[in-house]
């Protein structure tokens, strides 16, 4: 069973073995492909239309079966590699361990973003970004730039408080904690992350960013614990909802999985109890 | 000559370019004259994919980039976006949100009012980047 553990946690053995296992995923094109996928859900989940992966109630369950793949990944490559977590409400600064040359590496420079330390450096030959968006084959980051800061533990408190699910209009109108969560509307925890990091973060192919998962496995964890602060909550919608996924519907691109078979993660593996 | 790369916040950054803005505004204009007359010469294109309050169609050059918004359905049509934003020609895959505020590809997580505010906002993002459809 994966243990998942607070980046900051992490051994410098821990580090090197993923950061091992992230460039043998990309070396053999296992990687690029967790890019695409993202990429073409992220471009076709329309707030009208059939929305799975994201602005969706769908975007919690769906996300946590695309890492969980995406662990299984990794641990063919090496079985003892789990998918650490970043919690942004403590580790907020790009001074944070996360950001140094032993693990993602920092911020990009100036002229063009271009990150230029750490294993994911294009300088560095094992990270070229092959699934993209525009023309520029290296790893950019902006932390910071965009938007000034990260949410804050009292930010994240204040979404987890929120007793419902989710709620018609099932989308990135919706009130509740889903919504709110993903960042569509009020305080904006997850999308304001993704602007925090700037670069391919900011993009559809936000994967090509190793810390895509380390982000996604942070808001993975912040529906365990509304889980557990909630009970009585059950995912919604029930049955019966034009274009969203619900509570027995199976899920592209995996069509074999719904997002019942999800809610309890302890399934698949756990959290560091010591975190 | 380099684009300023979001030196400290990406609204400090339009802030500068709104100057540089008005000194093109001349050429602003004459494209955007030649897009409506575009828009007029074919209807059927926005009849069955645009919003009826769609945005209005915008074609000008900004930070040397021209940046072009028309109401209709784009060559890729991932879904029923009823709107086409080109940058030098590229189209840039663009989404409406439900509040009427707007992202793209490469903007995905941070929504701009218009699609002319999404268009600049692709430019700065790009540093003079071209688009390429996702391979």
């Amino acid at each position: 069973m994966a243990v998942r553990k607070n980046q900051a946690d992490l051994t410098a053995a821990e580090k090197r073995r993923l950061v091992d296992a992230l460039l043998q995923l990309k070396r053999d094109g296992r990687y690029d492909a967790f890019v695409r996928t993202h990429n073409s859900f992220i471009m076709s989940d329309t707030d009208s239309g059939d929305r799975v992966g994201h602005r969706s109630p769908s975007f919690l369950p769906w996300h946590r079966r695309f890492l969980i793949e995406f662990e299984q990944a990794l641990q063919s490559v090496d079985p003892a590699v789990t998918v650490p977590y970043w919690d942004w409400t403590v580790d907020r600064t790009p001074r944070a361990s996360l950001w140094a040359a032993d693990f993602l590496g920092g911020t990009g420079r100036a002229r063009d973003g271009q990150v230029m330390d750490g294993p994911f450096a294009h300088g560095a030959g094992g990270w070229p970004l092959n699934a993209r968006v525009d023309g520029r084959t290296y790893l950019r980051r902006a932390l910071g730039a965009s938007v000034a800061q990260l949410p804050t533990r009292a930010e994240v408190d204040g979404v987890l408080a929120m007793t419902t699910y989710d709620m018609a209009p099932w989308n990135s109108a919706s009130d509740g904690f889903r919504n709110h969560l993903e960042g569509w509307r009020g305080v904006n925890l997850h999308n304001r992350v993704h602007v925090w990091v700037g670069g391919n973060m900011a993009t559809g192919a936000s994967p090509n960013d190793p810390v895509f998962w380390l982000h996604h496995a942070f808001v993975d964890r912040l529906w365990a614990r509304w889980q557990a602060l909630h009970p009585g909550s059950p995912y919604l919608p029930a049955a019966g909802t034009r274009d969203v996924v619900d509570l027995h519907d199976t899920m592209r691109p995996w069509n074999d999985v719904t997002p019942a078979d999800l809610l309890d993660h302890t399934r698949y593996y756990t959290y560091d109890p010591a975190a | 000559m380099p684009r300023p790369f979001a030196p400290p916040t990406r609204r400090q950054v339009i802030g500068v370019t709104a100057g540089a803005l008005a000194g093109i505004g001349l050429a602003g204009t004459a494209h955007a004259a030649t897009a409506a007359a575009h828009t007029t010469a074919s209807p059927s294109r926005t009849t069955n994919d645009a919003p009826h309050d769609a945005p209005a169609a915008f074609d000008e050059v900004f930070q040397g980039r021209r940046i072009q918004g028309l109401p209709g359905a784009g060559h890729h049509a991932h879904h029923g976006g009823g709107y086409t934003v080109r940058v030098d020609g590229d189209e840039l895959h663009v989404m409406r949100n439900a509040d009427g505020t707007w992202i793209s590809v490469v903007n995905h997580y941070e929504p701009s009012p218009t699609p002319l505010a999404l268009a600049r906002a692709a430019v700065l993002e790009l540093q003079g980047a071209d688009l390429v459809p996702l391979t």
